[in-house]
């Protein structure tokens, strides 16, 4: 799960990072009023959506930009009516763009110094935290490590004591940090991995991190990574879920306890188990297709999940033939059949369908789907059914 | 012969009262399982099924019946407790079969099974399996056949596929383990290998991974440089995009490391046969068991 940035604001403050004052404003009311309130600085207003690139970005009605500096609260109020409600396109939206609904307006820092990159994120090979820091700040932290890796520390945090007082005066130090600002840095350091381990994040990324002309050392941007799987005890970072950011039918696949991600391809698929759905997309490619989508509808799916997940699969205009293929396990073929034949009643299929099933009661799932007399291209094994569905889109 | 599980199992079933664990438990000593054990607090003193004790505590299951090995059907809240208080009572074989454990819950399980002698498989696995002798877990039994080749992999289904390529042309399994999806589990792919290859009744392994950590490369390299047997593998997610959580909460590309190309490559320079589609696992491992004869 993904926040605004704005929200990522919220959560540092709770646990003392220092950051820029500010806040959200939805109308330009709102907007003028925390202008006001910043008093006579430079403010900084930034338009509030899940995609980076955004001060290169432009918005639909030509205005150029989604972060903009101004002097007064009635500059502030321009820019905002130039972004509120309209739509920002950047590199990572896509050519679609993205609705601005909300901007941030926060104090503009007064940068003395340059950009660090600093990160906590769960390191799988050993199982532990890691920190991850660099001098080399405010752009891409893969190609620092790809085209100079001595200039990224690692610090590995020992998951059951913590990040120690001594590492992050140590990483403090290696980062360049004079000894005055020493203990503001420890401070946010410490600040950002209680954040991380407070909220189950798999990474808290600040980048960049700076010092202002006062000596503040400042986290001028963060980005939060979620563990889906602890969301339950952090009812409030689930309420912070955008639904607006996010793709439809992936909403509406969720809903139904289905596991679907939207891909660009005219096949679709219907599989039980990630990995299997993993495969089937690939086997689609290796003979010459496109998978249109990712789609999981886990062990047990009852006949309404797959009457579901069949109408989230025609609803892509894209999609040219439809492939399911179920290796029966826990979950049983003659009810998969039964729920491919129900969800052929209520939805209209105008697209070929190629079904393959295997294990648990085979025979019965295919003596279903054969009386049922509905129009679909039966196939013997993996193989064939890529081979048939890829052929069946093309309209052979 | 078989790794980790065999006709001598004595299996304690935490969870045993809740409707996933006690359907599967049931499957489980329909195939032939030996469970001696369940486990829920609070229910201590029940019989399942009028034929399975069950008991309060894990301590207590282990004095009291000599479990040696545990399945956990714990619902995600509770199962990184219900890990340990297996490991704390000195089960030699903790199995988890949980989907959705918080990432954090499971560091502190890793951190805290360092230097104990229990072995950990999961969590969000469908278990392991001994043909013929002793299933633990969700598998269905029937597609497996007793035989000489190990089965180690990331995923379900799509080991149930393999197993089945295997058993339909003839060729029985040692063992199929399968590890999980998540980030952080208990046994690795390397770990999995290394018993594979000590185990007399194997012959060859089958390595199937996805996208997401490197846990195949590690395995790649120690073949590469100490196996003896013959390894084929396949690799799920050449077509997954960058970024996206591929049901799976392991099985995610991030900056650029974990591709599935990355796995190919170093699975076939340490000279494994790579299946170039999930339909082509069983034939792969088949052909480079008959070529290393």
């Amino acid at each position: 799960m993904n926040i605004h940035e704005y929200q990522a604001k919220e959560l540092l403050q709770k646990f003392d990072v220092a950051t820029t004052r500010g806040r959200v404003a939805t109308t330009l009311d709102e907007a003028e009023q925390i202008a006001r309130e910043l008093g006579d600085i430079d403010i900084v207003v930034k338009a509030q959506i899940h995609a980076g690139g955004r001060g290169k970005g432009n918005f639909n009605n030509k205005f150029k930009g989604g972060v903009h500096v101004r002097k007064t609260p009635d500059e502030v109020r321009d820019v905002a009516a130039k972004m509120l409600g309209q739509i920002l396109v950047t590199h990572q939206t896509g050519p679609a763009g993205r609705l601005v609904n909300k901007v941030l307006v926060a104090e503009s820092a007064d940068i003395a110094r340059g950009e660090t990159y600093f990160a906590v994120l769960l390191d799988r090979a050993t199982a532990a935290p890691v920190i991850v820091a660099s001098t080399e700040g405010g752009v891409e932290i893969e190609a620092v490590a790809a085209k100079s890796p001595e200039k990224i520390i690692r610090e590995p945090i020992d998951p059951l004591a913590g990040l120690q007082p001594y590492q992050a005066r140590k990483l403090a130090s290696q980062l360049g940090f004079e000894s005055s600002q020493l203990k503001n840095a420890s401070k946010l350091f410490d600040g950002l991995y209680r954040t991380f381990i407070a909220y189950d994040c798999s990474m808290v990324e600040v980048n960049p991190l700076v010092v202002t002309n006062k000596g503040e050392v400042l986290a001028l941007d963060a980005k939060f990574n979620f563990d889906d799987n602890a969301l339950y005890r952090h009812p409030e970072i689930a309420a912070m879920r955008d639904i607006a950011e996010e793709d439809p039918r992936e909403v509406e696949a969720s809903k139904h306890g289905l596991n679907y991600i939207g891909l660009n391809g005219n096949i679709a698929c219907l599989v039980n188990g990630a990995g299997l759905a993993m495969a089937t997309m690939d086997i689609i490619k290796f003979y010459g297709g496109e998978p249109a989508n990712f789609l999981d509808v886990g062990g047990g799916a009852t006949e309404e999940q797959v009457t579901e997940a069949f109408e989230i699969l025609i609803a892509d205009k894209k999609v040219k033939a439809i492939l399911v293929n179920i290796f029966g396990g826990i979950m049983k073929c003659d009810v998969i059949a039964q729920g491919i034949i129900d969800a052929a009643k209520t939805v209209k299929l105008s697209v070929p369908l190629v079904v393959r099933l295997e294990g648990t009661n085979v025979e019965q799932g295919k003596q279903l789907l054969k009386e049922s007399g509905l129009a679909l291209i039966a196939a013997d094994d993996l193989a064939d059914a890529a081979q048939r569905v890829v052929k069946a889109a093309k309209g052979k | 012969m078989s790794v980790l599980v065999d006709k001598n199992t004595r299996l304690v079933v935490q969870g045993i009262t809740g409707s996933a664990g006690a359907f599967h438990t049931r499957q489980c000593i329909d195939y032939g399982t030996n469970v001696v054990a369940g486990v829920t607090p609070g229910k201590g003193g029940q019989m399942f099924d009028g034929k399975v004790p069950v008991f309060d505590t894990v301590c207590e299951a282990r004095q009291k019946t000599g479990c040696n090995a545990s399945m956990v059907f714990v619902p995600a809240p509770a199962a990184a407790d219900s890990i340990l208080e297996a490991v704390d009572a000195g089960v030699e074989l903790v199995v988890c079969i949980t989907e959705g454990i918080p990432v954090m819950d499971m560091m502190r399980v890793k951190a805290l099974l360092r230097g104990k002698k229990s072995r950990l498989i999961g969590p969000n696995c469908p278990g392991i399996i001994t043909p013929g002798q002793c299933k633990i877990g969700i598998m269905p039994g029937y597609i497996h056949k007793p035989g000489r080749i190990g089965g180690i992999s990331r995923s379900g289904t799509l080991t149930y596929e393999a197993v089945w390529q295997l058993t339909s042309r003839g060729y029985g399994q040692s063992t199929c383990i399968g590890i999980g999806g998540d980030p952080i589990h208990g046994l690795s792919h390397l770990d999995c290998v290394k018993l594979f290859d000590h185990d007399p009744g194997t012959d060859a392994m089958i390595l199937i991974g996805e996208i997401g950590g490197s846990a195949e490369e590690e395995a790649a390299e120690w073949i590469k440089a100490k196996c003896k047997k013959p390894v084929a593998a396949f690799i799920a997610g050449k077509t997954a995009p960058p970024g996206r959580r591929m049901g799976h909460a392991g099985a995610i590309i991030s900056g650029g490391k974990g591709t599935a190309a990355g796995k190919i490559e170093a699975l076939q320079g340490a000279g494994i046969a790579v299946a170039e589609t999930p339909a082509a696992i069983a034939d792969t491992v088949i052909s480079r068991m008959k070529a290393s004869v």
